[in-house]
Parts: C-alpha cells; structure tokens; sequence
C-alpha cells in the first residue's frame, strides 16, 4: 500500500469506527438517537454526550499520541522493536501513581494524572542522567529497559506489601478510557501542540536512519535529533499515560505496523502511524465495551492480546 | 578548496593515535590512504569527516578550522561513506538515494525537480536505477554498496571522504567500485579513501599517502612512493616492485 491509499483508507476507517463506537454499547443506539443525543434534554443526551462523545476523542488523541512516541523512539533507537516503553516512562508514570494511591489513599484521585505525569517525566530524567547526550542509541535502549524492569519491580513491591489499595491500583495500571470525559480530554489536548514539532523533525529522522557518521556528513547533528525526539515521545507519552494508564503494546505495534504499509520515510510514517494508533485504540476501545456489557474490559488489557503475540511474531522473524 | 592538517592529534577516549600530523591533500586527485592496521589512516579520515574532533592541532578545510565551518555548507562541499552502512526498513531505494540531497532541501525534505534529476542521474551513473522501487533492505551487499554511493553522490560535493570502501567487498564489486571512483575522479571530484589492498591503490589511485604509528612516512604518486624501502620501513615486508602488465603502474610482489 502507499503512502496516496493509506491516507484515505486510514481515514474512512477512522470515521467508520468513530461512529460504530456512538452506536454501539451497552445500550445500542440509532443515527437518530445519536443525533437528538447531541443537544441538552434528549433522552440520550449522557450517554452520547457525556459518555461516548468524549471517549472517542480521548482514544483518537491517546491512540495517536501514543502511536507517534512510539514512531519516534523506532526512528531514534533504529530498532522496529523499540517503543515508548523501553524508555521506561509508562512504567515509571505507573510506579508514580500507584505510590501515591498507596500512600496516600486518603487524598483526591483529581491529581493521580498529574503524579501520573511528573513520575513519567521524572523516570526519562533518570534516563538522560545515565545515559548523556551523547549516548548511542543502543546504550539508551539498554539502559531504558533496565530502568522500566526496575521501575516495575517497584511497583510490584508495592502492591504486595500494600495489598489493600491493589484493586484501584491494578485498574489503572492495565490502562483504559472507562470514566474518562471532558476534563481529560481537556488535560491532554494542549500537549498536541508537540505534534507539529514532532512532524517538523521527519527530514532529521531520515537522515538519522542512515547511521550517525552519514547524518553528520549530511550536515544533521544526530544527538539534536535524538534528544529533541526523545523529548517529544516523552512528554506525550506521559500525558497519554497520565490520563489513561498505560495502554501497553500500542506504541510499539502502531508504527510497526504502519511501517510496513507506508514505508519508511517519516514524512509519510508519523501522520500514518498516527492514524493507525487511533484506529487500533478505537477498535480496542468499541471491543472492550461490547464483548460483555454491561461489564468493561481495560482497553489495556485488548491492546495487550493483539500486542503480545505481534510483539512474539516480530521476535521470531528476526535473524 | 583544500583539506589539510596542521600539528594534529586525533585519538579515542584521550589515547592519541594520530600524532601531531602536518599534511596537506592535494585537490583533484585520487588519493589513498595507506598503512598498517592501527596506524591512524581511518582515525584521520574521520576527523576530516568531523565525526572525531581534533585533540590538538587543527584540520583546516578553506583555509579555516574544519571543526568550526559551518555544517550545512559542509555538508554541501564534503562527503563521507563510512565503511559499514545500517540498513534501514522499509526505505526505497530511491528515498535513500534522495536523502543524499537532505542539505540541499527545506524544512519538510521536499525534492525540487533539480533534485530529482540529480537523483535519477546519480542511480543512472551507478547502475542502481532499475533497483530504485526496491527496498534497500532487500538488495544484496553489492548492490546496496552501489545505492549508497549513489546517495553520496547525490549529495554533489566536490570532495568525496571513503573508508575502506572495498573491504567486504568480492572482487569484482571492488573492480567496478574502483573504475567508478575513477571515472568520478576525471569528472572533476577529489577523493580520498582509505584502503587496505597496496595494489589496487597504486594501480587506480593517483596520490599516495602512507602512515606508521599515527605519523606520515610517504606521500606522492604510486611510482614515487612504492618502493621496497617503503614497504620494509612501513610494513616489515620484503618485496619486489614490478610493474602492473595490463595498467603499466608499479606493483608489489611479496618475496618469501
């Protein structure tokens, strides 16, 4: 497929998921009913409005956000296997909330996406204090797995030795959009501005494809390049992690899959894998509340059934 | 338009190994660089390319500090091919060979119809033009080797760097590549490459320059510089010098 189809198609499918995720539910729906939904005093107004209306930004934004890190950080380590969570910054937004549930499960759950936040900011810190800037790209990835095993048995720790607040904990860690509504759309939206910034940076991540020694003789200066999309797949991903939990798999499987559909050019790979990362969140998400309704299933935790046998089936076709 | 050194050192993780060197490469020629293994010929090449910067001393590009010039117009006068290359996923090969023309392009990499003819012509020259839908990850050693040149050259400098291009190479790939930087070298174009093989250079290339221990031992054209001395000083090797039966340039056969 090229570049020209992808879009299209990407985006039909897009709006085809959008509307099946109105639709269908718990209750499901009419055009019709969808349409009355939208305005104050209709019969449907909460469900449509209140409920599915802003979930199905959320998984495009979270979806996309996630998507575009995950592109990044392919592009920076030079490794179709590498993504966000190699960084380690899911893991330490996790360690962070579930610190915070734990010790202090008397205060607001309000400010749970912003010790979301600030431990996933805090866990790429401690990345970039160990490592430099001058680190090569494999240093980082090794480092950063290290750092996001660690940060996990942290949180392992936790739970175990705190196991009366490890039913809320566990809900969030698995990562998922239920609850979720306007204020955090309205959390998470600012932190798109990056996207024009991430895209900007497509011709330096080309170039850093061809090894470090052709980007300088090209004139790029690969540690710029590394740092400043290292910093962007950051900054987004705890704000997507913030919000939903982490939604393990996606920044990992949307690139690479959009990858092998549009190449790899990165003016055509970040907007695509974008796409691609909203779609997969919006299907996962549509599943997630119709396999067994009324009962949710974590979106997390769909991501993860089609991520980790993607995840296997990379692996075993590597040389 | 000149690449100089002037009292360098170039070293790893403060081991010099490059020492105190004064050198200048003359313009328009097809230079090699020659010398046992560790001797400092690929640690000067790369700090001609910036990709190690100077521990004391100056490499001078223009008559200015190499290390200080401004890397987009470095980037349009000096290019390098480093001795292994990456093999990037699910690239063309034409996009790899239009990355070639990256400083010469704004913000979003858009090609001009200049640049695409650039492109196209520089597939053209190196015969990877009928390669140009393929995958580069799909090619073999021969080929992508041949599409990287392409790319370098794409980048239309008039000084090419190359380390040990012919290294991993079998020998017809390594004939072919050698006739090519030949003919590019009477299009007008200086090169400078690292090399292994004392015959292949004295046979192809125009300007020897030899190196012992990070210090220059010889310099000039293969008949000046080729001789049983060199080979016994830099080397240990006692050889004879005769001469290439097809080419007529000097050759060295081992004696026992």
């Amino acid at each position: 497929m090229t570049a020209q189809r992808f879009f299209p198609f990407a985006l039909l499918m897009l709006f085809a998921l959008s509307l099946a995720n109105l639709l269908f539910g718990a209750v499901s729906l009419s055009l019709h009913d969808i349409w009355q939904g939208l305005f104050v005093g209709s019969e449907q107004h909460f469900t449509v409005y209140e409920y599915r209306l802003p979930r199905i930004f959320l998984a495009i934004l979270v979806g996309a956000g996630l998507a575009l890190s995950g592109a990044l950080v392919q592009g920076v380590i030079r490794n179709p296997l590498a993504s966000p969570d190699v960084l380690g910054v899911s893991h330490g937004a996790g360690l962070a909330a579930v610190f915070y549930m734990t010790y202090f499960s008397g205060a607001s759950t309000e400010w749970l996406p912003e010790v979301a936040l600030a431990g996933g900011i805090c866990a790429a810190l401690v990345l970039w204090y160990l490592c430099g800037t001058h680190s090569s790209a494999i240093k980082l990835a090794i480092t950063g797995v290290a750092l996001a095993a660690f940060w996990a048995s942290c949180i392992d720790f936790l739970m175990l030795t705190k196991p009366l607040e490890i039913n809320n904990a566990l809900l969030w860690l698995t990562g998922s959009l239920w609850g979720r509504s306007w204020p955090q759309l309205q959390a998470l939206l600012p932190w798109f501005v990056l996207v024009p910034f991430a895209l900007g940076l497509s011709k330096y991540l080309n170039v850093l494809d061809l090894g470090d020694d052709s980007a300088n003789s090209l004139g790029v200066s690969p540690q710029s390049v590394r740092l400043l999309s290292l910093a962007i797949a950051v900054a987004l991903t705890a704000a997507c992690v913030s919000v939903c939990g982490p939604i393990g798999f996606l920044g990992l499987v949307a690139p690479h899959l959009t990858r092998k559909l549009v190449g790899g050019r990165h003016q055509s790979l970040l907007p695509a894998s974008m796409l691609t990362g909203a779609c997969l969140l919006l299907a996962a998400d549509l599943a997630a509340r119709t396999l067994a309704p009324p009962i949710e299933l974590p979106a997390g935790i769909l991501t993860a059934i089609i991520g980790a046998p993607y995840f296997l089936w990379l692996l075993l076709r590597m040389k | 338009m000149s690449l100089s050194a002037h009292q360098l050192s170039v070293g790893y993780h403060g081991h010099t190994i490059v020492k105190k060197m004064d050198l200048t490469l003359p313009d328009g020629r097809f230079i090699a660089l020659l010398g046992p293994n560790g001797c400092g010929k690929s640690t000067l090449l790369k700090c001609f390319a910036r990709i190690l910067p100077a521990m004391s001393g100056e490499a001078h590009w223009q008559g200015q500090n190499l290390h200080h010039y401004p890397s987009k117009q470095l980037a349009k006068e000096l290019a390098l091919l480093p001795q292994t290359q990456p093999i990037p996923e699910g690239i063309k090969v034409k996009d790899l060979v239009a990355y070639g023309r990256s400083p010469y392009t704004g913000f979003w990499g858009k090609l001009s119809t200049q640049d695409h003819q650039i492109v196209e012509q520089m597939m053209k020259q190196t015969g990877t033009y009928e390669l140009r839908d393929q995958l580069v990850s799909e090619l073999s050693g021969g080929q992508r080797q041949r599409v990287w040149l392409a790319m370098v050259l794409a980048q239309d400098t008039p000084y090419l760097l190359l380390d040990e291009p012919t290294t991993y190479m079998d020998i017809n790939h390594q004939v072919e590549l050698m006739h090519q930087l030949q003919a590019l070298n009477k299009q007008g174009k200086t090169i400078i490459t690292v090399l292994h093989d004392i015959n292949q250079a004295a046979r192809y290339c125009d300007h020897l320059v030899v190196m012992k221990a990070g210090e220059l031992k010889y310099q000039g054209s293969p008949e000046d510089v080729l001789t049983s001395t060199m080979l016994k000083e830099v080397f240990s090797l006692n050889a004879q010098i005769h001469r290439d039966p097809v080419s007529g340039t000097p050759m060295c056969v081992v004696e026992d």
